[in-house]
Formats: C-alpha cells, sequence, structure tokens
C-alpha cells in the first residue's frame, strides 16, 4: 500500500494525473526563478542587518560606503515614506503600516538580530556586500526578551513604547508586550469539568521554525523616469506585493507591475515583502534595475519564522469515553512586531471534537526576533501538539483505542466550534474510518523500542479573491490566463477544471501565470486557496465560454441558443441529430460567426470547507542515543475531490515531512544576547531524504458542497498532526510524555535522566 | 579592483572561456557570467545541494568550488543533460512521477540521481536515500523524488 484513492464521484479530467504543464521547464532548468532575472546595466544589492537583538540607533553615516568604487546607492529608513502609526488592511488582514515600514527598514530601533538598517547597490554583488562594511551605524545595545513567557513578564525588556493590550475590545494603559489576549467561551467551562471522572492538564513549549524554502527571498526592480515602477520577485502574490508596495512607497497602484517569477517554495514566508521595496527605492536613486538576493543567513534572521510557543491544556472526560470540557491557553512569540497566528492557533485547538463546554485563550507577544508570519495552517500545529498529546493521555487512561476515542467525540456537520462557528459537510469520521480500515493501522507494530502513535488535525482553508481569462484558440485549444503564483502545480489543477468543463483534455488548456497588468486581482497562493478559489474562477470562466460558444453554434443553425446543448465534446440543438459541431470545429468559425472569444471571471468565494486529517506513524526511539527513527507514516486526510491526486499526494507528503522535522530536528538555538546561532541548513537540520521512509497517503473524499467540483484546500492540513503523532509514538516507544519541541535525542535523554 | 583571471574549460561538451574574480564561485559565474542558469542557489555554504552539476565525473556543490578552478575541467550542469529536443530519463521519471513541486531544487537531485545511476545502475531504494542526503527538498517529503529515480533506473 502506498497511496489510495478513496473516489466518490468520477470525472472525465479531474481525477487523472497528466504530466504538469511547467515541467519541463523545471526538470530542465529553463524556468525562470526571482534569481534568475537578468537586465542589461543591472546593478547588485545588499542589506546591511542589526548585529543586536534589541539597539535604539542612535545615528547611520553611509558617506564612506556611498564614496566606495564601484557604489551606486545606499538606502536606509529615511528613504521611506514614514508609516502612520495606525492599522490598515493589506490583504492578508490588519496590519500597522508604521510596523510594516519598519521592518523593512530599522528607524529608531533595531528589534532582532538580521533586522534590516540599510541596503547598496554596486556594481556587482561582492562589491555590494564591501560597501556594507563601510557603514557606521551607532547603536545603543538594549536588554533583549527572546521568550515568550519572560516577555509577558512585568519589568521584561519592552520592545515598542507606544504598544497597548488590546483584549476583547478593551485597551490597555500602559507599556507591554503583549499586543491582544483573544478569548473564547463555549457553554459553561467550570460546569462542565465538574462532570468529568477524569481529567489531564499538561503544559507545553514549542520552539521557534523556519519555513525552510530552499530558494532565498529575491527582487529584481526598476523605477523608470516617468515613475512606472516594474518588479520582479518569488511570491506567493503578486498583487499583494502590490498592494504592500503602494503602501510602504506611497505610489500608486497602477504605476506598479509586478511580474511574478517562478517560485522555490514559500509556505506562508514568501507573501510580506522584504527586498521588493529595497529594490525599488535603489532603482529609483539609480536609475537602474536592482537586483537583490538574500544569504540563507538572511532568510533565517531576517524573514518570518513560526512563532515558539508556550500552551496549558486541560482537558475532562468521562469514564463512558464522552468529552465534557476542554480548555486551552497559548501564548505565540509574535516576533518583533504584533501578529501572530495564536487567534487560528486556538480556533483550530480542539476543532475536531463535538464538546459542550469549552474555553480558549490566546496572547500574541512581541519578542525580539524576526517578526513572525504565516507558516502552513499558521498557528494549527502548536495547538495540535498540545492538544493532540492530552487526547492521547485521555485515551490511554480510559483504556479506549486512541482512534475509537476520536470517533466518539468527531465533530461533524453541525458541530458547533469553541470559537463559534457550525460546521458544514466535513469529512473527519470518514478520516478516521478510513485511518481504522488502513493496512497500516491494522499491522501491528512489533519490536523494542518501538511505539506507534496517531493523531488528527483541523484547518480551515480560504477562499478570497481570485480572477482568470480564458481565450479560444481557432484550433480548438484554450489559454488559461491567471494571476495565482504556481508553487506546486496549480496551473495544471486550474487548467484540469477548465478542461473538465469545456469538454477537453488537459493538454489542451495551456495555463499560463501572468503579471499583475494582465488579468484581474488575485490574493495570495496561500491558505490552500489556489485550487479551489483560482479553480472556481476556471470554472466560471469556462463556463462563460460554453455560453458564447452555444450562442455561436445557434447563429450558425438559426436556433435558440437554449436549445444548444454540448454534452460528449459535441455541440447540437436538441431534437436535431444532423447538425452538430465538436469544440474544434465550432473554434474554428469563430471569426467568421462575429470574432474571437474569450471569457474572464472574478470570483470570492466563501464555502472553503474544512479539512481534516489523520496521520499514523510508526517509530524506534535508540535507547542508547536518543534518536528517533521513523519506520512507517501514513497520511489520512479528506480532499474533497483531488483534482490531480499525484500533487495532492505531494502536499499531504510534504507537510508530513515538515511536520516531522518540527517534531524532531528543527529549532533557533538563541544566544544569551538574542541571536541565533545556528542560521545555516546545516546547524538547522531539516530533514533529509535519509530521515525518512515512503509516506503512505489516502485521500478521503468527502464532496465540499461549497465548490462546483466539491474541492477542499490540500495544502496546510496535512502539518498540523504529525508533532502530536510522534510524540504520541515515541510514548508509546518509552512510555514518556514529551510536552517540548523539538523531540531531539538529547531532549530525550534529557527526559530518561541520562543526561 | 582584483585581477580577473583567465579561465578555459568545457560545458556541456563546448569550450568556454570566461574572466572570473577568484573570489568568485563556479555556481556563480555559470548563472551570472555564463546565464546557465539551470543551476540553482539556496544557501552558498554547501548544504541544501541545488547547485549540484557533474565536475570530471564527480558530483560537487558549485557553489563551494572557485570559478578559477573549472579550468581545464569538464563540467556537466542540467543544460547539458539531454539533446535539444529530448528529456534524459531522469527528467522524464520527475514528469511523470510528479516528483517535483516548487522545482527549484529538482535541477540539484536530477545531477545528484545521475551521478549515482552512472555509479550504480541499480541502486536499493536505501542507497538512492543515502546518496541524496546531500540535497534538501522542502515540498516533496522526498517520496516521489525517491520513487522517480527508482523508475528511471529501470529505464536507463
Amino acid at each position: 500500500m502506498a497511496n489510495k484513492v478513496l473516489v466518490q464521484k468520477a470525472f472525465k479530467v479531474i481525477g487523472t494525473r497528466p504530466i504538469r504543464h511547467d515541467g519541463t521547464d523545471k526538470v530542465t532548468g529553463r524556468a525562470i526563478y526571482g534569481g534568475d532575472v537578468r537586465f542589461p546595466g543591472m546593478l547588485h544589492g545588499k542589506v546591511l542587518r542589526s548585529p543586536y537583538a534589541h539597539a535604539r540607533i542612535r545615528s547611520i553615516d553611509t558617506s564612506a560606503a556611498e564614496a566606495m568604487p564601484g557604489v551606486r546607492a545606499v538606502v536606509t529608513s529615511r528613504d521611506l515614506a514614514q508609516g502612520e502609526d495606525k492599522i490598515e488592511d493589506l490583504g492578508e488582514g490588519a496590519v500597522n503600516l508604521k510596523y510594516l515600514v519598519d521592518n523593512i527598514l530599522a528607524s529608531d530601533k533595531a528589534l532582532y538580530k538580521g533586522h534590516a538598517i540599510a541596503a547598496v547597490a554596486a556594481i556587482d554583488p561582492h562589491t555590494a556586500e564591501e560597501a556594507l562594511r563601510l557603514i557606521k551605524v551607532d547603536f545603543e545595545e538594549l536588554p533583549a526578551v527572546v521568550n515568550v513567557r519572560e516577555a509577558m513578564k512585568d519589568g521584561a525588556p519592552i520592545l515598542l513604547e507606544k504598544l497597548r493590550t488590546s483584549a476583547m475590545g478593551k485597551m490597555g494603559d500602559k507599556p507591554t508586550n503583549i499586543a491582544t489576549h483573544l478569548q473564547f467561551v463555549k457553554g459553561d467551562v467550570e460546569k462542565g469539568f465538574k462532570e468529568a471522572d477524569i481529567i489531564v492538564e499538561r503544559e507545553f513549549e514549542t520552539a521557534t521554525v523556519h519555513q525552510g524554502y530552499i530558494e532565498p527571498q529575491n527582487a529584481t526592480a526598476m523605477w523608470n523616469t516617468d515613475g512606472q515602477l516594474t518588479v520582479w520577485c518569488s511570491t506567493q502574490g503578486a498583487f499583494v506585493v502590490r498592494d504592500q508596495l503602494a503602501k510602504v512607497l506611497a505610489h500608486p497602484l497602477f504605476k506598479i507591475k509586478v511580474v511574478p517569477t517562478e517560485i522555490g517554495g514559500g509556505f506562508g514566508g514568501k507573501i510580506p515583502v522584504y527586498l521588493e521595496p529595497l529594490a525599488a527605492l535603489l532603482s529609483r536613486k539609480t536609475g537602474k534595475p536592482v537586483k537583490l538576493i538574500m544569504g540563507r543567513a538572511d532568510v533565517f534572521e531576517g524573514t518570518g519564522p513560526t512563532p515558539a510557543s508556550f500552551m496549558r491544556v486541560k482537558v475532562g472526560v468521562t469514564t463512558a469515553g464522552k468529552i465534557v470540557a476542554v480548555q486551552g491557553e497559548v501564548d505565540f512569540e509574535a516576533g518583533a512586531y504584533p501578529g501572530s497566528a495564536v487567534g487560528p492557533g486556538i480556533m483550530c485547538m480542539f476543532a475536531p471534537y463535538d464538546v459542550e463546554n469549552g474555553k480558549l485563550d490566546g496572547y500574541d507577544v512581541v519578542v525580539n526576533k524576526p517578526k513572525s508570519t504565516a507558516y502552513r495552517a499558521p498557528g494549527a500545529p502548536q495547538a495540535a501538539f498540545a492538544a493532540e498529546t492530552v487526547m492521547d493521555e485521555l485515551a490511554e487512561k480510559l483504556g479506549v483505542d486512541p482512534i475509537e476515542f476520536r470517533l466518539k467525540n468527531a465533530a461533524k456537520e453541525g458541530t458547533r466550534r469553541v470559537d463559534g462557528p457550525v460546521f458544514p459537510v466535513v469529512g473527519y469520521v470518514e478520516c478516521l474510518e478510513a485511518a481504522q480500515e488502513s493496512d497500516h493501522w491494522k499491522t501491528p507494530l512489533t519490536g523494542a523500542n518501538r511505539g506507534r502513535g496517531v493523531a488528527t488535525g483541523f484547518w480551515f482553508n480560504v477562499g478570497l479573491q481570485s480572477s482568470c481569462n480564458i481565450t479560444v484558440n481557432q484550433d480548438g485549444t484554450v489559454n488559461l490566463i491567471e494571476g495565482s503564483t504556481d508553487i506546486g502545480g496549480t496551473r495544471t489543477s486550474l487548467a484540469m477544471q477548465a478542461a473538465e468543463v469545456l469538454g477537453l483534455s488537459a493538454e489542451d488548456v495551456k495555463p499560463s501565470v501572468v503579471d499583475t497588468d494582465s488579468v484581474g486581482y488575485n490574493n495570495v497562493t496561500g491558505g490552500s486557496r489556489t485550487t479551489f478559489a483560482s479553480g472556481w474562477a476556471a470554472y466560471e470562466a469556462a463556463q462563460d465560454v460554453l455560453r458564447q460558444m452555444r450562442e455561436r453554434a445557434a447563429l450558425i443553425w438559426e436556433a435558440n441558443p437554449d436549445d444548444v446543448t454540448y454534452e460528449n465534446g459535441s455541440f447540437s440543438v436538441k431534437g436535431d441529430s444532423k447538425n452538430q459541431l465538436t469544440f474544434r470545429e465550432l473554434s474554428a468559425k469563430l471569426n467568421q460567426t462575429g470574432g474571437p472569444i474569450s471569457a474572464s471571471a472574478s470570483v470570492d468565494p466563501k464555502g472553503a470547507g474544512g479539512a481534516f486529517a489523520v496521520h499514523i506513524v510508526d517509530l524506534e526511539v535508540d535507547p542508547e542515543t536518543g534518536k528517533v527513527k521513523i519506520l512507517r507514516y501514513t497520511a489520512v486526510q479528506d480532499a474533497g475531490k483531488a483534482i490531480h491526486p499525484s500533487y495532492v499526494e505531494g502536499q499531504m507528503q510534504g507537510g508530513a515531512v515538515q511536520g516531522i522535522g518540527w517534531a524532531l530536528n528543527e529549532e533557533y538555538f538563541m544566544t544569551a544576547r538574542g541571536a541565533m546561532a545556528n542560521s545555516t541548513f546545516l546547524d538547522y537540520r531539516m530533514p533529509t531524504s535519509l530521515d525518512l521512509p515512503m509516506i503512505d497517503t489516502i485521500i478521503v473524499e468527502v464532496a465540499n458542497p461549497g465548490h462546483p467540483f466539491g474541492v477542499r484546500g490540500v495544502g496546510e492540513v496535512p502539518i498540523v498532526p504529525p508533532q502530536a503523532a510522534v510524540a504520541n509514538a515515541i510514548y508509546r516507544a518509552t512510555g514518556m510524555r514529551m510536552t517540548r519541541l523539538p523531540m531531539t535525542p538529547g531532549a530525550i535523554l534529557h527526559a530518561k535522566g541520562v543526561i | 579592483m582584483p585581477t580577473r583571471v583567465h579561465v578555459t574549460t568545457r560545458i556541456n561538451g563546448e569550450d568556454y572561456e570566461f574572466l572570473c574574480e577568484p573570489r568568485q564561485s563556479l555556481s556563480e559565474v555559470l548563472r551570472e557570467t555564463l546565464g546557465l542558469t539551470g543551476t540553482k542557489e539556496g544557501c552558498l555554504d554547501g548544504n541544501c545541494g541545488a547547485c549540484t552539476l557533474i565536475l570530471d565525473g564527480r558530483i560537487v556543490d558549485s557553489c563551494l568550488v572557485l570559478g578559477v578552478e573549472a579550468q581545464g575541467r569538464e563540467i556537466t550542469t542540467i543544460e547539458g543533460l539531454a539533446g535539444p529536443q529530448e528529456l534524459h530519463p531522469l527528467q522524464q521519471a520527475f514528469l511523470e512521477n510528479a516528483a517535483l513541486q516548487c522545482g527549484i531544487c529538482t535541477p540539484g537531485f536530477i545531477m545528484s540521481a545521475k551521478g549515482l545511476l552512472e555509479k550504480e545502475p541499480h541502486p536499493t531504494e536505501e542507497r538512492i536515500r543515502w546518496w541524496l542526503a546531500g540535497n534538501l527538498c522542502r515540498c516533496t517529503g522526498y517520496d516521489k523524488i525517491i520513487r522517480a529515480v527508482m523508475d528511471a533506473a529501470q529505464k536507463i
């Protein structure tokens, strides 16, 4: 058993596995990523970053750098439009513009080691790097705080003097690092715990981890004399880059064109702008195209990791195995500026369970680390690690099978989450049942020091805005013009949905991802939304093409367009078997019947439909070294409808492995002064091929009624269960409940009392 | 200004001459001077494998080789893997097995796998995992990459 699809409804194109349209470019090295962009006369930029985790910037002297031969320009925060200290909606939720601007180039204070201070453009990258050493910054180092619990204490060093706690609609009145306190309550949690026969209460911690995309951030910009700014970059959302640039540069949207290049991974980390405004400012100063690429240390130290966390979980059950109360507190490190994913984290924490009484508290706390950004199901993996470990302990105390325990308490259609929303049709029960029926679950695990763990996870998925155009060619093929960055095969998953509507093959649809001048607005490739929402836009545009094609056929046959049908690749009039035209035949007649056909569609669908996942892992713990070896892994997930099953499996496998890395290896080691001590791929150790077995998958299809083909987003939820699944398996192997991530060999030996 | 060094080398079966600074890496020269951007850069310190190419029959991280070291050597990059209108069996297998998502690590993986299959035409799964451990992929979880290499080994 490797990969299984539990198909509920079959289609012609959807559910097949065509070769992706951009595949040849990518296996031959011809695909152009952000770092591959080159222009005549292009300059190269480098960024000076703060060596301190927390420091006041008294002055910056760039004169020596500017005088160096080969240097063409230097920019500091003085060159940026200084942001007002107020909240703006920039497509990724509310953003304080001053924080956004200050994160691009520090003005009064550097808030983390790696915080950008100045940027240089020079004739080559080496000259630019040398010039950085000539920039004199007068820093006053301040005490740093790099742990969420420390930052919440009275007397902790304060990062942002004007920050006050926003707590359920009320603002605090004194300086603090706690930006927000969120709370959700359902039922009566005290009463619930009184009804409980068994209560488990535990505390958990997780370390800061990074998205770890292999391609570093990059940006190339050309600011023309007429104010037209073009930016080429690897981004998850060209339109959102344009939105952010318009704000931070105080430049009109229509004068900014963002050209999304191929992108080498993102996982949420390539939504904020870092280098794009610097490239633009340097180009404005020099009149030349300017390109910047981050080094790997810049990526670790200067771009969004995901929050480290401290969590408390308390769950009560009856002896009959019914969960009667859940309570969670989650404290997240937002990084240098407010805005961690603590909200989504607490909302997902107990989402898989149907429970009467619940209380959730979330704290968003600033610390002297890079501003955290989205990372695949932002916030949910931390919360699920805590909650799913406690659920495993409860199942054990009750003496019931952990999957049976979850089935007994499973969320289903109509269940109200603790944070309020009521589930539409969801596939959690079906995933649990598929896990129970799997070869993996049914095959006993034997051998010393081995354990099997299971855990589950939920992620909302989102809709948001998508647009696309379809043009019909005279040979019966179509071009699909889209604006969603293709980060893992979405050109093909969109083309397949258009092909399904049009009765064409996937290969007859040619998808292209274009720039912000060339298609309507598209939100980011994120939130597991692209195949769902941009796919829906492709569906709508294809429906419009069919409508226009029927009108042309009606014109030719002097029939009523409403009487023209399109079935099995053929247009015909009801009750008339003589007149038939294939899509290709009719395409050839368009220029003689009124001209070309094109269609565009813009959508903002709401019914994303949540995704559930259940993961099973077998592992072995080396009793001498504490090293964990993954022996077998099965990921089960409700995809609604898998458009291209291979790429759905790929998301499940990739998410599981990122979760395994988070569980076992990955961690920012911080020095006493708040610097990251391991900012290379050698020391920040992500899983390699040698660390893993094959990752088996079971795709469950419980159609999402909120999408024409039943699609649910698939990209994010597979990173939610692995951490707890691994922890639960380690418990079965060793008898030790691990409550801190990562569960390194050292941590396991420490828990055993060996070191 | 540093003195540039004249280098003569063979890349993908063709003779090349270029001038480079002693501090420039081979990956930088390929990408910036010669326009061969199929070789990718992810870390510049030899830990991600995106810049893997074949130098005198051995796979190397080209970010850890200096441009001047290319003098008199034989280099194969992803651009030289197959003829103008064909794909190497590894490239075909990566397509058919959906062994890429973002694709930035793909040229490096294919070059490493080529290095393996030239030495060991029929490697085990474990051997492939060992050989490719110097190439990082953050998207796929490696499953489909390993299957693609096993598939290509069957077909070569």
